[in-house]
């Protein structure tokens, strides 16, 4: 053994020092089996960060094999770095979402900005250019000054990183609930751009071929990152501040440039970014994946610190950092593409033939153990499940029927819940235009990209309604889904596929796992109704904090688009006086999670609001049509705050004003939060021709010019502003409450 | 006419400069690694935003000390146009090409959007395409955007005509709302808002496309008196 100091395997047994890296009892009997003998020091760690929840999924695997995963336009789907949809022109678009919640509730702008990084190498590793960037915020209440730290450092990280590496942050969402007080969650998604043939894969294959580190030295930085991210969070939480990750952006750009070098190499044969669990991730998937072995001579790994033991090189999350499998006797080549940029490209193994992964340093075999033990051997728990008893409350309540006085005030103060509220400050802070192809910038519904040289553009956004989720996982889940569809379809875009963020509190808490299980069977029937399969994903479990408080279930999901003409991309902004505005849906009495019910009652409960996910997916048709034949000026769908605030928000851009008239209850028409609605503007000319394509569509009114926002209900005016005034509250609230002293 | 886009490790608008010379200017341009310059063979030098050597030391202090300096000194001894935007302004006034330096914004935060312009000089080699006074809206996106001077250079910018575009509403703090200002000589221009991202409607405006314009009149018309 390398260091006389290193504790024995009799001694991780006797002492059970395998628990404090997160090994079960079972979980260390079956690897003692496997092996056929007690595992070293640096052997158990090998499995231990293998064997978590965040490399595993051994919680989650059951669940994940539900969703929809297949569809003519898949090339590539989950289990690599990312997953690869197919545009046409012999182009795809890859694209995953990822998580950095626990990173970021201990040190929010190295966590942030790590996990922006992580995901970049996600998508560059697949050989693609990262062309955006969009991230799904949530916090707790911005009066708490924990919280507002975690706000302005999280949104400074991401920043900090993004605008660095040179990809726009062009969307994404930032919610804000007492139930992520405790437990921020941070979540990035990356879109890449590629040719077909330039699609790589992280594969070890070739017996004999040489195994390259490349990038960053590996330092002390982020050891067992992976196994912190998978357990709870605690009061010695903040001493697990050293397993967060520092991130370079100046390496990670010059990591995304020769990387797209190298990929057109020919020596190349295989390409992965080490991510969680670091070097010991990323070798032992790339063996399993082609069926072959590994062997590395840790004392070839370039170090940043002295001493280092194979524990600590094996388990080091240090950030930019690839692995490479090159053609044997071509090594030479591959590391001049890195010396252009500065970059350490060393030879550190090779593939073997004996399915083994084995770790020599200094002259002794450190770790000897079959690879697929490592990569593919994991347990799967079936943990069981519970209906917890608020939600059978819930189900059983009347419907809530909020009382409004005043619709003006409610207005107001709805538009200035930091939920619906401007998020100018939050993405004014990123770099949204580089690369110059961002065409619809942050705010409105789905970001949109053209794709340079040709005449097609790309939607994408990031949606959860969290509040819907918690009061009834499964139509919660039908309807996070939904919404993303339903934002890309106002964009102008056929919405292809999607990617999950799924983040839940602890899977051994049955009634969490109950609304894990009951999320993604809502989430599978919207992605099959709507046609657009899960191609890639994350899993972010034990997201509670002190005192067992766990989050609100958040399955955030990532959804792109294809917008077949540039001609076609439409915002959510009104665009002039006279235009007919049209509502898609009918509206009742549905406030269960809605923002309002929220605002009155400071909690939320009763049935979420219902989905039929086949009216959903005709009516997206329907509008998806109407836009692609010219007729429609601007749309937006209807979520938080309901059609009050989401005519507010249309008319925000250019201050114009509109008259319109509701039907029935007025705090219902005016806030109600019932799905599958659309707010449209069409010129009066196209009247006829529209309403053919989409005969559901009920006029309510029209845009002004004078900027007056004015509702009328039985001929009477009910509510009147001004739209600068409103703008002024929803504007304003977001830095009115990151300024004010708590 | 024939521009050089010169790539450090790090800069990331250098592709947006390119693409704004070569499909919207309609001219010959060409990304060069900051190692294998050899920018004598080119009519106008870029130097483009990013986070040249990650803004480490100072913004744009590493990289005025790389070797390709010498060719941009050159380049701008030989009255070639010289620009620099964003980063690249910051490099400028690190090598001293321009006077005064950069504070962080005033906010201390980085900031993304569109801003409104003035063109103070429209007599410049980079801004002859525009009207005196003339409001042209711009995006700007930077941490470091304050410029700062001190009086007596102030008042020297504003004697020799040397201040090009300032904001009509300050995001940054710069000294005498300053946007943009170029050498004595004129045919060195660092900016810190983008033209290169605002050479299409479909992603903004063409507002920044008449300055790259500005540089083919002048490079024309110093050709045709040659000729």
């Amino acid at each position: 053994m390398p260091s006389k100091l290193e504790i024995s395997p009799e001694q991780i047994e006797q002492q059970k020092l395998y628990s404090e890296m997160g090994l079960r009892d079972e979980e260390y009997a079956s690897i003692k089996e496997i092996l056929g003998r007690r595992p070293n020091y640096t052997e158990t760690g090998l499995f231990s960060v293998m064997w978590s929840e965040h490399c595993s999924y051994k919680n989650s695997k059951p669940l994940l094999r539900k969703f929809p995963t297949e569809g003519p336009q898949v090339l590539q789907g989950p289990g690599e770095g990312a997953g690869i949809i197919d545009i046409g022109d012999d182009q795809a678009v890859v694209f995953k979402i990822e998580s950095h919640n626990h990173p970021s509730a201990v040190e929010p702008y190295q966590g942030a900005a790590t996990g922006v990084g992580g995901i970049l190498r996600d998508v560059f590793s697949m050989g693609a250019r990262p062309i955006a960037l969009l991230n799904s915020l949530r916090f707790g209440s911005l009066k708490q000054p924990r919280v507002k730290y975690l706000f302005e450092e999280v949104v400074r990280g991401i920043a900090g990183y993004g605008n660095c590496v040179g990809v726009p942050t062009v969307g994404g969402e930032v919610q804000f609930d007492n139930a992520y007080n405790g437990n921020p969650l941070v979540n990035a998604m990356c879109v890449g751009l590629i040719e077909h043939k330039d699609i790589q894969k992280g594969i070890a294959a070739g017996i004999g071929n040489t195994v390259m580190y490349v990038g960053a030295k590996t330092g002390r930085d982020g050891i067992h990152g992976a196994t912190f991210a998978s357990e709870e969070l605690s009061e010695e939480s903040e001493e697990k501040r050293p397993s967060v990750q520092v991130g370079d952006p100046f390496m990670e750009k010059l990591l995304i440039e020769a990387c797209l070098d190298v990929i057109q190499h020919e020596a190349l044969v295989g390409i992965q970014d080490m991510g969680a669990a670091g070097l010991t991730s990323s070798a032992s998937e790339m063996a399993s994946k082609a069926g072959t072995g590994m062997t590395m001579n840790l004392d070839l790994i370039p170090q940043r610190e002295l001493d280092m033991t194979p524990y600590e090189m094996m388990l080091s999350e240090s950030q930019e950092r690839m692995l490479l499998v090159v053609e044997k006797g071509r090594e030479e080549e591959i590391a001049q593409v890195f010396r252009k940029y500065d970059l350490d490209a060393v030879a550190v193994g090779e593939v073997t033939d004996t399915k083994r992964f084995r770790l020599e340093h200094r002259g002794e075999m450190v770790a000897d153990v079959p690879v697929d033990s490592l990569a593919e051997d994991a347990p799967v728990y079936h943990q069981p499940s519970a209906i917890p008893a608020y939600y059978n409350d819930f189900q059983a309540m009347e419907p809530y029927v909020p009382t409004v006085t005043d619709h003006r005030y409610t207005l107001h103060n709805l538009l200035s819940q930091p939920t619906i509220a401007s998020k100018e400050w939050v993405y004014d802070q990123y770099d949204s235009m580089v690369q110059t192809n961002t065409v619809v910038s942050p705010g409105s519904d789905a970001a949109v990209l053209r794709v340079r040289g040709t005449d097609k553009a790309l939607a994408m956004t990031t949606d959860c309604n969290s509040r819907y989720i918690y009061v009834d996982p499964e139509v919660g889940g039908k309807i996070a889904v939904a919404e993303a569809a339903r934002n890309i379809v106002c964009s102008g875009g056929r919405p292809l596929g999607l990617t999950d963020g799924l983040n839940f509190g602890s899977p051994e808490n049955p009634e969490i796992f109950w609304q894990m299980e009951k999320s993604v069977d809502g989430m599978s029937a919207a992605c099959n109704e709507l046609g657009t399969p899960v191609i890639s994903g994350n899993v972010s479990l034990y997201n509670e904090s002190f005192g067992g408080q766990a989050v609100y279930p958040t399955p955030v999901v990532g959804m792109v688009g294809l917008i077949e003409h540039t001609e076609q991309i439409t915002t959510s902004h009104m665009k002039q006086d006279g235009d007919l505005i049209y509502l898609i849906g009918e509206t009742k009495v549905e406030f269960g999670g809605s923002e309002l019910q929220g605002l009155l009652e400071d909690r939320h409960f009763g049935p979420a609001p219902a989905i039929d996910l086949q009216i959903e997916a005709q009516r997206q048709n329907q509008v998806l049509t109407a836009i692609r034949s010219g007729l429609v000026q601007s749309a937006h769908d209807l979520a938080e705050g309901g059609l009050g605030v989401a005519l507010a928000e249309s008319l925000f851009e250019q201050e114009l004003g509109c008259e319109v008239t509701i039907e029935g209850d007025p705090t219902t028409a005016l806030f109600s939060e019932t799905q599958s609605r659309f707010l449209l503007s069409v010129k009066p000319e196209d009247r006829e021709a529209f309403e053919k394509l989409v005969p559901e569509g009920r006029v309510i009114g029209n845009v002004k010019g004078d900027g007056g926002y004015r509702i009328l209900s039985n001929d009477q005016v009910i509510l009147e502003d001004q739209t600068t005034k409103l703008k002024h509250t929803w504007k304003g609230a977001i830095p009115c409450l990151v300024k004010s002293k708590v | 006419m024939k521009f050089a886009v010169v790539v450090f490790p790090g800069s990331n608008c250098d592709r947006d400069m390119y693409f704004a010379v070569k499909d919207a200017l309609g001219e010959e341009a060409d990304l060069v690694w900051y190692q294998e310059a050899e920018l004598s063979s080119y009519d106008a030098v870029l130097l483009p935003g990013g986070f040249s050597y990650g803004d480490y030391l100072r913004s744009g202090a590493i990289a005025s000390t790389s070797d390709v300096i010498g060719q941009i000194r050159e380049a701008a001894e030989a009255g070639k146009p010289v620009l620099g935007v964003c980063n690249g302004f910051q490099i400028l006034l690190e090598m001293g090409l321009l006077p005064g330096a950069m504070l962080s914004n005033k906010h201390l935060k980085f900031m993304c959007h569109f801003e409104t312009l003035k063109v103070e000089n429209a007599e410049t080699m980079f801004t002859r395409e525009y009207e005196p006074q003339e409001k042209i809206s711009i995006p700007i996106a930077h941490g470091d955007g304050n410029y700062y001077c001190d009086e007596a250079t102030y008042q020297e910018l504003k004697d020799n005509r040397q201040i090009a575009f300032t904001y009509e509403n300050n995001p940054n703090g710069s000294v005498g709302d300053i946007a943009g200002i170029t050498n004595k000589a004129g045919n060195v221009l660092g900016m810190m808002p983008h033209p290169e991202r605002a050479v299409e409607a479909l992603v903004g405006n063409e507002d920044g496309l008449r300055l790259f314009q500005s540089i083919l009149t002048h490079w024309r018309n110093n050709h045709a008196i040659k000729a």
